[in-house]
């Protein structure tokens, strides 16, 4: 059965997709259609939204256009979420691997490793690493993907705890391959859907925590990034509350995208666990 | 006698895509009371089609679309959901192949088989409970009290099994339908469950279809025999007809197939040993700390065995007598305790990780289960190159060998490109041995290599490994729970009970003049002996 095919099964899973294009299509139509810099004065302060055709989405409370910042926004929100998804499921790839497959004390020292990392709020060891460490874009990325790897780990882990045993990996072995290539060449495809799925959860909660961070004022303010308007809008937020909601629309409805793809993907990988 | 159970053309229609239209067709059955009817087929048959089929018990998609399945006279097809809920149990009763999944793991034995009572009748708890106690004492369960107070896994297969049957005859149902009981069961207890059976039969006068593909099974329980090919009956009559004088080709076939039980005139081994297992040990110790109140379960106690070069040892036992652990000690999978293991003068045991990497080469394992065993996201020849190319062969020239290797196993040299799940399971099995043997080991060791195959496709893989064994001067260890399999295969055979080899010897002195009461308890469960042995006489 094609996997695009049961893919495009589900209504959410395609709802999921279109809207993904379509921030993705914000994203890469940013430069084209708004070509000055969206951090750049460019009229009246609070102008509100759909009453002057030059600002669509209306001004925020300097007179910086809401459109050009949500549009270009999106390229941060995107690339924070994706870099920050691919640092965090590497880590925890490669600790619930060598975890799973070695078990013992390996596993017990990894183990308590994540265990540390989960116990802290992630936000707040967030806070912290940007406190240390500043708050540029790029900090602010890895600071993500460093506090957002533990789940991944333990997944991982799951799955080569219950695959290390399987008859192919001892008939790998008993072929005398070496650990690294049982690993990453044996197990490791066969352990990745459930993480792959997973990273879209990831990916979420990356958007989330920098809108956060933003809200705090703690992003890097030299972006153009949703949280960072949403944390402007917050002076004004009983009266122009639209400096606030429209960035945040957009991003409830990055997060929703993600997520439906990510319900998509589970559903298209392990067609069996879906009721028929 | 009136048949109480009527099956009349009745098809079963699969959902689009399926690799057959039809899961039944036009499938005409009947039972009556007093009588066993097996229906036996080998996997796809349609054979656990046509209980669900009755019991209306169809995956989602699979529908009836023909004929009428008739119960004391009623047309069970046109019946609601409700009324077919009356029928099912207190009617119509049906056991499963393995009772460990059909029980519910967190309610108790007694519980389980109480439910019946409660939502078939309006009987008090306590007459319930008496029920219950005379149920378990009616199936022979050891120690009924406790029983009904055990949770399914505090008992062993056979005992779960009984439990099964208890529930199953709770409300004296006309018919009893048995999807394949003992297939998950040791022969011993195999043995026990099918005398159960006859027995409550005979007594109660029920009805039974017995769903197997062991013609041995066959021959020692059935009345009447349907053969299913298919999805197609191809063949009916009573036991003696289609065993002795089987008149359709798939049943000769399918007879003909079956290992006989007496062994073939010995060959001639050479007197030099190849492996050599001296005092090889394996515990297991769980739980406990620091040593106190610890289990320990001596899986392999005190192995030692020699396998004669070109020759085939076979190992056989039950489930837990430690048969697969000491083959995954011959390939180090598992590191044993004590003991040594002695391939052309190395002492296997004692090498390090690394340099038993390097003697990979020599000793190589095929597995039990074709499915589990490859790789479900690597190409067939990437399976068995992939061994060559960790021994330092370039990529181009391990996949041109395994080229060679498919069609020394008897598969299609241009099928290197599909992936495993492309193959049946035949087929597969036969990768798994063309990926063993492109290292060109000197010891093969085989676990359980035919158990998961159907009995045609069995005779096939037995055919190819003694054409290998002669082609390529193979040396085995030949692991299997399947007498007949080892009595065809084997030069020499080894028993195994609870670690300890309690008999070993040319295979045709232990078989035939056994002298350990274990070894002779063994073979006298076997299923219709009497069966194998008059095909013996008439080949």
């Amino acid at each position: 059965m094609g996997f695009v095919k049961l893919y495009f099964r589900s209504p959410p899973a395609v709802i999921g997709l279109i809207l993904l294009l379509l921030v993705l299509g914000m994203a890469a139509s940013a430069g084209w259609l708004y070509p000055k810099d969206p951090l750049a004065l460019a009229g009246r302060p609070l102008i509100w939204p759909f009453t002057n055709p030059r600002f669509l989405l209306g001004t925020d409370n300097s007179g910086r256009d809401i459109a050009a910042q949500i549009f270009h926004g999106a390229r941060i929100s995107l690339q924070i979420g994706l870099v920050a998804t691919v640092i965090s499921v590497l880590i925890g790839i490669t600790i619930g691997a060598f975890a799973g497959y070695y078990g013992g004390w390996t596993d017990t020292i990894l183990m308590r490793v994540t265990e540390a990392f989960q116990t802290l709020p992630n936000f707040l060891l967030l806070l912290v690493l940007v406190a240390v460490f500043g708050s540029t874009i790029t900090t602010v990325t890895l600071a993500i993907g460093i506090v957002s790897w533990p789940a991944s780990a333990r997944l991982t882990r799951a799955e080569f705890l219950s695959l290390r045993n399987r008859e192919f990996v001892q008939a790998g072995r008993t072929l005398g391959l070496r650990d690294a290539s049982l690993i990453f060449r044996e197990i490791l495809p066969n352990a990745l859907p459930p993480v792959i799925v997973y990273a879209s959860v990831v990916m979420a909660i990356a958007i989330l925590l920098e809108s956060a961070l933003a809200f705090l004022k703690l992003s890097d303010p030299n972006v153009a990034s949703w949280g960072n308007l949403i944390g402007i809008g917050r002076d004004v937020l009983r009266v122009q509350w639209y400096v606030s909601a429209i960035p945040g629309v957009a991003i409830l409805i990055t997060v929703l995208a993600v997520s439906l793809v990510g319900q998509g993907l589970n559903d298209a990988l392990n067609p069996r666990l879906k009721g028929r | 006698m009136t048949p109480i159970l009527v099956l009349d053309q009745v098809s079963v229609k699969l959902p689009k895509g399926a690799d057959r239209s039809h899961a039944m067709e036009e499938v005409t059955l009947s039972v009556a009371a007093g009588e066993i009817l097996c229906v036996v087929g080998e996997s796809g048959s349609g054979k656990s089609m046509t209980a669900n089929a009755i019991m209306r018990l169809l995956p989602g998609g699979v529908t009836l679309d023909g004929g009428r399945i008739l119960f004391e006279g009623r047309d069970l097809a046109g019946v609601s959901e409700a009324e077919m809920r009356k029928v099912r149990g207190a009617g119509i009763a049906m056991i499963f192949q393995e009772p460990m999944t059909a029980l519910n793991p967190l309610r108790t034995i007694g519980d389980q088989i109480g439910e019946m009572f409660e939502i078939h009748t309006d009987l008090a708890k306590s007459a319930i409970r008496a029920r219950v106690q005379a149920l378990l004492e009616e199936v022979r369960i050891p120690d009924p009290l406790a029983a009904a107070k055990a949770y399914p896994h505090e008992l062993s297969g056979g005992q779960r099994q009984r439990a099964m049957i208890a529930m199953a005859l709770a409300l004296d149902p006309k018919v009893l339908i048995a999807d394949e009981p003992t297939t998950a069961l040791d022969v011993t207890t195999q043995a026990q469950i099918l005398e159960l059976i006859r027995d409550l039969q005979r007594r109660k006068g029920t009805a039974v279809l017995f769903i197997t593909h062991d013609f041995g099974v066959v021959a020692e329980i059935a009345d009447r025999v349907a053969v299913m090919s298919k999805g197609r009956v191809v063949e009916q009559g009573t036991v003696e007809a289609v065993l002795d004088n089987p008149q359709h080709a798939y049943t000769q076939q399918l007879i003909a197939a079956v290992p006989p039980l007496k062994a073939p005139p010995p060959r001639a081994i050479s007197d030099e040993a190849i492996l050599t297992i001296d005092h090889v040990s394996k515990t297991y110790r769980t739980g406990g700390f620091l040593g106190r109140g610890q289990r320990v379960t001596h899986a392999v106690k005190d192995v030692s065995l020699v396998l004669p070069k070109g020759g085939t040892l076979g190992i056989v036992g039950e489930s837990g007598s430690g048969k697969s652990t000491l083959a995954r000690c011959l390939v180090r999978l598992i590191d044993p305790e004590s003991g040594s293991i002695w391939l052309s003068g190395r002492d296997l045991a004692s090498l390090s990780k690394e340099e038993m990497r390097a003697e990979t080469r020599n000793i190589q394992m095929v597995f039990q289960d074709p499915f589990a065993s490859l790789n479900p996201r690597h190409k067939a020849g990437e399976l068995v190159a992939q061994g060559l190319i960790v021994h330092g062969t370039p990529r181009a020239g391990a996949l041109k060998r395994a080229r060679d290797l498919f069609s020394l196993v008897g598969l299609d040299p241009a099928a290197i490109d599909r992936f495993p799940h492309e193959f049946s399971g035949g087929q597969r099995q036969r990768i798994g041995l063309a990926r063993a043997l492109a290292l060109e080991p000197k010891v093969l060791v085989a676990d359980e290599p035919v158990s998961a195959l159907d009995v045609s496709v069995q005779a096939q893989v037995l055919k190819l490994l003694a054409d290998l064994r002669a082609r390529l001067g193979l040396s085995i260890v030949f692991i299997t729970h399947d007498l007949r399999v080892a009595a065809q295969v084997c030069d020499l055979v080894a028993v195994m009970k609870s670690g300890e080899v309690v008999e070993a010897g040319p295979i045709a002195d232990v078989f035939g003049n056994p002298q350990h009461a274990y070894t002779r308890a063994l073979l006298a469960s076997i299923p219709g002996r009497g069966f194998g042995l008059k095909e013996a006489v008439l080949a």
